[in-house]
């Protein structure tokens, strides 16, 4: 008889992130989508039941116009509001409240966390790792659950988880460069680091993923979940792509949970090697 | 607009001036930018204002606003 994956994918392998328990282990950006539209089918395409938005300024004077939350339903999806854009530790932390207070506003359960990203450079987008441990320890202090995002340096991911960080969040590669996982040895280090003696403690791939192999690359490394946008907003059809990551991330969990073979430089045969017809001799 | 040039005062929002009459309230000041959202956040003097304090706090000569709303984002 044959298994769907939904039968063979295991009914309670969900994912705990501070209070949040979620069954989809792919969180999923809001921006750059060409429409809101079709960013709302390429959510449901996907099957995440969390958002990342960002906080920003309103507009004085064409305030009115379409908003996001018409098709961001925040009875539907557990929002997390970004720091995004923010370069040191204080602009961070006053967006994070500010992301706060509107979420609590919305009654969103998202308005106990927050993705922090303080940046210290525009045109690489790398974190700056002193003033996000700064606002790590701030918020951390001010009740918030912090998921950061970080670089795939070993020591500052362990320095955050330290610090009380919920999550902490290494990019593949640089924010909307599609250009995958390129450090498989340091994002292997953080992963046996953070959860050595903690296994449930959730490590994520915030950003660089491009297409539906990155992502389940990073679960079979053995992240809890990836966090992902551009590669959907961007792909030719982004309903089509939200599909594929939320395939690609289910097959590499499941790749995961399995257990791959281990390497050899050389071939192992698969048929037995003894018992085979020879030629005929006289 | 017609304010009475003598009864306003100046106030920074979002980096920019703005002129209010004397002794608006923050709700009276969301009407005069046409903001209608409920899903957004005020900073006044960088402290959050509760949205239940709208209806009460007075805005002073000088108060600095942030007044923010979500976007999409990754």
């Amino acid at each position: 008889m044959s298994m769907s994956t939904n039968q063979y994918l295991q009914q309670d392998d969900r994912l705990q992130i501070g209070n949040h328990c979620l069954t989809s282990r792919l969180i999923l950006g809001s921006g750059k989508y060409h429409s809101f539209e079709t960013m709302q089918q390429s959510l449901v395409a996907a099957g995440t039941e969390c958002v990342t938005i960002a906080v920003r300024r309103e507009r004085l004077h064409d305030s009115s116009g379409r908003n996001i939350l018409d098709f961001l339903d925040p009875h539907r999806y557990i929002l997390l509001p970004n720091t995004a854009g923010c370069y040191d530790a204080e602009t961070a932390v006053r967006c994070a409240r500010m992301g706060r207070e509107i979420l609590k506003g919305l009654e969103n359960p998202g308005a106990d966390w927050v993705k922090l990203e303080v940046l210290g450079d525009s045109r690489t987008l790398l974190p700056d790792p002193i003033e996000t441990l700064k606002a790590t320890e701030i918020l951390v202090a001010a009740g918030f659950q912090v998921l950061c995002y970080t670089s795939d340096d070993p020591i500052i991911a362990r320095r955050l988880k330290d610090a009380g960080a919920t999550s902490v969040m290494p990019a593949g590669s640089p924010i909307g460069s599609g250009l995958g996982i390129l450090n498989h040895n340091s994002l292997q280090i953080i992963l046996d680091d953070l959860k050595r003696d903690d296994p449930l403690y959730p490590v994520i791939v915030d950003a660089g993923v491009g297409t539906a192999s990155d992502a389940a690359i990073a679960m079979e490394l053995g992240f809890d979940a990836v966090l992902m946008n551009s590669a959907i907003a961007q792909a030719k059809d982004p309903v089509g792509m939200g599909l594929a990551m939320s395939l690609g991330v289910q097959a590499g969990r499941l790749a995961y949970q399995s257990g791959r073979i281990k390497k050899s430089r050389y071939a192992v045969a698969s048929s037995p090697e003894v018992g085979v017809i020879t030629r005929k001799t006289v | 607009m017609s304010i009475n040039q003598t009864q306003t005062i100046s106030i920074l929002v979002n980096g920019e001036v703005i002129h209010v009459g004397h002794d608006c309230r923050i709700i009276e000041l969301l009407g005069q930018l046409k903001i209608y959202s409920q899903a957004i956040a005020i900073e006044l003097n960088q402290e959050i204002l509760p949205a239940d304090r709208f209806n009460i706090q007075r805005l002073e000569s000088g108060d600095t606003l942030e007044i923010v709303t979500l976007v999409g984002g990754g």
